[in-house]
């Protein structure tokens, strides 16, 4: 059965690339710092089972020094020029999106294929694993078909890859980051205790402001956390069954579906919700990092007030 | 009584992330803070981090993606994405990104999540298409403009993706919706809750959508 391990070990190796593109780059002052980076993300996804917790303690701050020192880069080369590419782009015409459309494609048709078809029994994938597996696949078969078709340079994809991958930096480890910070957060109860705060401060008598307290709830606690997955369960416990379900009588489907789409209005506010928010920035190579989150708050407050009003009326009144 | 020290550690990202500090850094000392103030000691909260960084591997995999975006982009990617949208008449950056919000949202809403994304579709495809029906409506776009339109696109994908997905009945929030009520004795069908994502998904569209067009007359009008 081909599990999670199998994707690490390919993750490793395309990080080992990165270390790779980035030692092979002139142009890069900080050369040495960007391979140190990706060479130890790649020794975490090899070895990251055999080093014990504290030596991937250790890995972690190694990891965290090197960009907080800022010992990581960016180098200026350019492998084509814009005219080049303009030439290859007329060359190869439309069929350049074959390749990039591969990978969705795949996950497309594997998702039907082990969902809907007897594969599903055979357990060739791990079924907690099968989404990055398809991904994997399909990275693999979109890499293969462009090497044939374009006869690209050997290291082309090594040195291209470790471009991009330098422009995101540091950012590429932030979503894990926040998620073993999240680990530490919850081991030392902090859930706990902003749930003790959130239920001391609720309003009694009123339908509505018990429903605005639960739904900014969600935002605020879903903005500190980075995802609403954090705020939900404590939230429901704080207000949603206690007050707005046995209390008040409200639909329990609504308060807790509505109820997590309010958090995700936070998660589209906030730096913590790295993955969605500063790593397109670095992607687009936007200059300001909170560019996206900036771009968003316009829909998200809307989409809060009509989530609010929802809750309310859905919730209590149909 | 309650403990309210570990907060300390909230209030650490917070100020951390405000005077722009490294993240990384941020949230490392934040971690190992707010660990020594929940009564752990350093080894212990060492260890926790070390698991937790260990545990989620998961989530940093989707780079393995870049080397196929790179070696597209050698080859001309972007180029083709922009002379593809400039030769369709009528394109407008609202509506090119009307349109991937609606088919984000349905494919989410088939529990298809991970066929786009910021370095699946966004960077290559996406942006660059955006930028391109721009520069129809408005001629050359001054930087601002320009990463204006890019954080769109980008804002785009989320919106698409938050409320999408909870339409699909077997995604992780819907399960962990159903669980935590669970827990109280309250027994819903994921089909219940999923049902009550949708007023939400369509509201979603039409906000997004209005603000889409708003930035359409906003580069129709600079030009």
């Amino acid at each position: 059965m081909i599990t999670l391990h199998w994707l690490y070990v390919l993750a490793g190796a395309v990080f080992a690339g990165f270390a790779l593109g980035s030692a092979r780059d002139e142009t890069n002052p900080k050369r040495w710092g960007n391979t140190a980076f990706w060479g130890l993300l790649a020794g975490s996804f090899w070895f990251g089972d055999f080093l014990g917790d504290i030596g991937n303690g250790m890995l972690v701050l190694v990891l965290v020094a090197t960009a907080g020192l800022h010992l990581i880069g960016c180098g200026t080369k350019e492998s084509t020029t814009h005219a080049e590419r303009e030439r290859f782009s007329a060359r190869h015409g439309n069929k350049l999106f074959l390749p990039a459309l591969i990978i969705p494609f795949t996950a497309f048709v594997g998702t039907l294929l082990f969902n809907y078809t007897p594969l599903k029994g055979l357990n060739l994938i791990d079924p907690k694993a099968v989404t990055l597996v398809l991904l994997g696949c399909g990275v693999i078969i979109a890499l293969i078909e462009s090497y044939a078709w374009l006869r690209a340079p050997a290291l082309a994809a090594v040195d291209e890859g470790s471009r991009l991958m330098n422009g995101v930096g540091w950012a590429a480890v932030l979503p894990q980051m926040l998620a073993s910070l999240g680990v530490i957060f919850a081991a030392a109860g902090v859930g706990t205790t902003i749930g003790a705060i959130v239920g001391a401060i609720i309003p009694s008598g009123s339908v509505f402001l018990a429903v605005l307290l639960y739904a900014l709830g969600m935002v605020v606690f879903t903005m500190i956390m980075g995802n609403a997955f954090a705020a939900f369960p404590v939230m429901v416990a704080a207000i949603g069954v206690p007050i707005l379900i046995h209390g008040d009588g409200g639909n329990p489907a609504v308060i807790g579906a509505v109820g997590m789409l309010s958090g995700f209005c936070g998660t589209l506010m906030t730096p913590m919700a790295a993955n969605f928010n500063i790593v397109p920035a670095a992607l687009l190579e936007l200059r300001n990092q909170y560019g996206v989150i900036r771009a968003q708050v316009a829909t998200a407050l809307p989409l809060l007030i009509a989530n609010i009003l929802i809750l309310f009326i859905a919730g209590f009144h149909l | 009584m309650i403990d309210y020290w570990p907060l300390l550690g909230i209030a650490l990202v917070v100020v951390g992330f405000a005077l722009r500090f490294n993240p990384l850094l941020v949230v490392a000392v934040a971690g190992i803070v707010t660990g020594l103030l929940g009564h752990m000691t350093f080894l212990k909260v060492l260890a926790t981090l070390g698991h937790g960084f260990n545990e989620n591997r998961y989530v940093t995999i989707i780079w393995i993606i870049l080397p196929v975006v790179g070696l597209l982009e050698r080859y001309g990617l972007q180029e083709r994405a922009r002379t593809l949208i400039g030769g369709i008449r009528g394109a407008t950056t609202g509506r090119l990104l009307i349109v991937y919000l609606a088919i984000r949202q349905i494919l989410s809403a088939l529990g298809l999540t991970t066929v786009a994304g910021h370095p699946q579709t966004v960077r290559p495809l996406v942006a660059p298409m955006a930028v391109a029906a721009a520069e129809k409506q408005h001629g050359k776009l001054d930087e601002d403009t320009d990463q204006r339109v890019k954080a769109m696109s980008a804002a785009t994908d989320n919106v698409g993706l938050f409320f999408g997905e909870d339409i699909f009945l077997a995604i992780a929030s819907i399960l962990l919706i159903q669980g935590s009520l669970a827990s109280f004795g309250i027994q819903l069908t994921p089909f219940q809750l999923s049902v009550w994502a949708i007023p939400s998904a369509i509201c979603a569209f039409l906000i997004h959508s209005t603000r889409l067009l708003l930035l359409d007359r906003s580069l129709g009008r600079r030009k």
